[in-house]
């Protein structure tokens, strides 16, 4: 048997979500090769070749899959898998882009967002945002599967996979990169941060939001969330959204700061190690996961914790 | 240019879903119903571009019960022209509804299929993208702007670290994300005219597509519950069980 694995990359560098799909994969069983796609990112097939547990690497270099447009990519995976029992790709919005379009080539059902491997037919995944998990076989010869990276450890780095260059797909393709606005930021990335502050709809303004959430997540070195409603009224951007439409987190500490805590957001942080609620409604639901509560104004209250921290 | 819109009947937004006590599944009788919310905004899309004189004609349509004739009246109500159901009882999984729209596509041929990243029920978020795999069109996800160019569409998308922009030529696939809009509220007296809109409708076997799913439920179960943990009287006794617990 043998899985093939997407890497997540920005061309410069590994992903770390990648090492989680690659220990679901190994899950799975069989030999496990990772396949890089991208253009320049030979420092990122150099970096999969060291994780643990990795037959080979495969790197596809060219301008086509630069941006790992799904056309593209689907040109490029779907003749591989002649040679693969599955395809495992990280739920990333890379992942949930092209995962559909690889299944659907090899007419097989995807099995979105696993969270556990029971056997190389049965899966585990959340559905109705997580108020229940599903047990689900699949029949289909060949898998492709997306994985929840907060569900797998990482696997290490003590591997020596070598590098095999596959020729990146020929275009032109019926789609084409125009343009990408990257958020620019120190800050650990939210879906890996080990520790996350998140704002909700009771900050009133984006102004708020940048006053109060910011500052407590600098001094925390956490990464920035939001609520639902706290993106729909645009006090942050869509990228922030934690929730069963966003972003998945398992953080060691996770601050909700005014969020009220409607299923869908506790879909997205309910695995967290440590959850803080900061609210002034004492029924809030956040307090129903909370490790934590207070009870409290959170424009008095955040300040003050962001200067006692 | 002419645009369908599927939609789905799902269990709404506010319900808190109950897991089944014999692990079959979740339980959806006397449950309130109401359209996917990601499909009110591309349904809300097209209205806009059917507004704004870039779309013709505006399509719905739903694979489901016969009661998701009333999310399809929903969709009519808001400014859709006329619809189309195929009605099943089964459970029809992604790929069996993106091989039905792929055939109906080939029917009306559309220059563009917009749909709802993913359903809340099964949070599967797949139909558009095997859609547009089936048909060997270009695709643009999670879609937060949607413009016409000339005979190609610029769609800048939500991915993970901001936002990407890619042009595609038509026909094409989108899939609809939170931002592109805000739904609109159906006016009663659009809601009266759209009890006159036409619906036609058809089977899975109309179509010759076979929907025999190729999942099965093993069991449903209800997630491992979070139990509430303590109330702190103020910031200062917050900062020390944090430090206690090695949070920070």
């Amino acid at each position: 048997m043998a899985v093939l694995v997407i890497a997540e990359h920005d061309n410069a560098s590994l992903n770390d979500a990648t090492h989680k799909v690659v220990t679901a994969a190994a899950k799975f069983g069989g030999d496990v090769d990772v396949l890089v796609a991208g253009e320049g990112a030979g420092d990122v097939a150099a970096a999969a070749g060291k994780i643990s547990g990795v037959r080979k690497v495969l790197h596809a270099d060219g301008a086509s899959v630069a941006k790992q447009v799904a056309e593209a990519m689907e040109a490029l995976i779907v003749p591989l898998m002649d040679g693969y029992d599955a395809v495992f790709i990280p739920a990333t919005t890379m992942g949930k882009n092209i995962g559909p379009r690889i299944a659907a080539k090899l007419d097989v059902m995807q099995l979105s967002d696993i969270t556990d491997v029971i056997d190389t037919d049965t899966f585990e995944r959340p559905i109705y945002a997580g108020n229940a998990i599903l047990t689900v076989k699949s029949s289909d010869a060949k898998k492709v599967i997306t994985v929840r990276g907060t569900a797998f450890d990482a696997a290490g780095e003590d591997g020596s996979a070598s590098v095999e260059a596959v020729d990146a797909p020929a275009g032109p393709f019926k789609s084409e990169f125009v343009s990408e606005q990257m958020v620019k930021s120190d800050r650990p990335e939210l879906a890996g941060a080990k520790r996350v502050v998140s704002g909700g709809r009771a900050l009133g303004s984006k102004e708020e939001f940048d006053r109060l959430i910011v500052p407590l997540a600098d001094k925390l070195e956490a990464a920035v969330g939001a609520s639902r409603a706290a993106v729909d009224a645009g006090y942050a951007p869509n990228d922030y959204q934690v929730g069963q439409t966003g972003k998945i987190v398992a953080p060691e500490l996770y601050v909700a700061v005014g969020i009220s805590g409607a299923i869908q957001h506790l879909a997205g942080m309910k695995d967290s190690k440590i959850i803080v609620a900061i609210n002034k409604d004492e029924e809030a639901p956040i307090f129903q996961v909370a490790d934590y509560g207070l009870v409290a104004d959170l424009f008095n209250a955040v300040p003050e914790l962001t200067e006692a921290l | 240019m002419k645009v369908i819109v599927p939609v789905k009947r799902v269990i709404d937004y506010n319900v808190k879903v109950r897991v089944k006590p014999d692990q079959t599944g979740v339980d959806l009788a006397n449950v309130k119903m109401s359209m996917n919310p990601f499909d009110e905004i591309s349904v809300e899309e097209a209205v806009r571009m059917k507004e704004a004189g870039t779309a013709t004609e505006v399509v719905i349509v739903s694979i489901g019960p016969q009661q998701a004739q009333e999310t399809i009246r929903t969709a009519l109500a808001m400014g859709g022209d006329r619809g189309i159901l195929i009605k099943t009882d089964e459970t029809v999984e992604p790929l069996a509804v993106a091989k039905l729209l792929a055939k109906v596509v080939e029917e009306e041929k559309p220059d563009l299929v917009l749909l709802g990243k993913q359903a809340i029920d099964d949070d599967s978020n797949q139909t558009g993208q095997m859609l547009a795999a089936l048909l060997d069109w270009p695709q643009a996800t999670f879609a937060y702007k949607l413009e016409k160019d000339g005979d190609a569409l610029t769609v800048t998308r939500e991915v993970d670290g901001g936002l990407q922009t890619l042009k595609l030529a038509t026909p094409a696939i989108v899939t609809v994300d939170l931002r592109l809009n805000e739904p609109r509220y159906a006016s009663l007296p659009n809601i009266m005219k759209a009890k006159k809109k036409p619906i036609d409708e058809k089977a899975p076997g109309d179509y010759g597509v076979d929907i025999a799913p190729r999942l099965s439920v093993v069991k449903v179960t209800e997630p491992p519950v979070r139990e509430a943990g303590e109330k702190v009287e103020d910031v200062a006794t917050l900062v020390s069980k944090l430090k206690a617990a090695g949070a920070i």
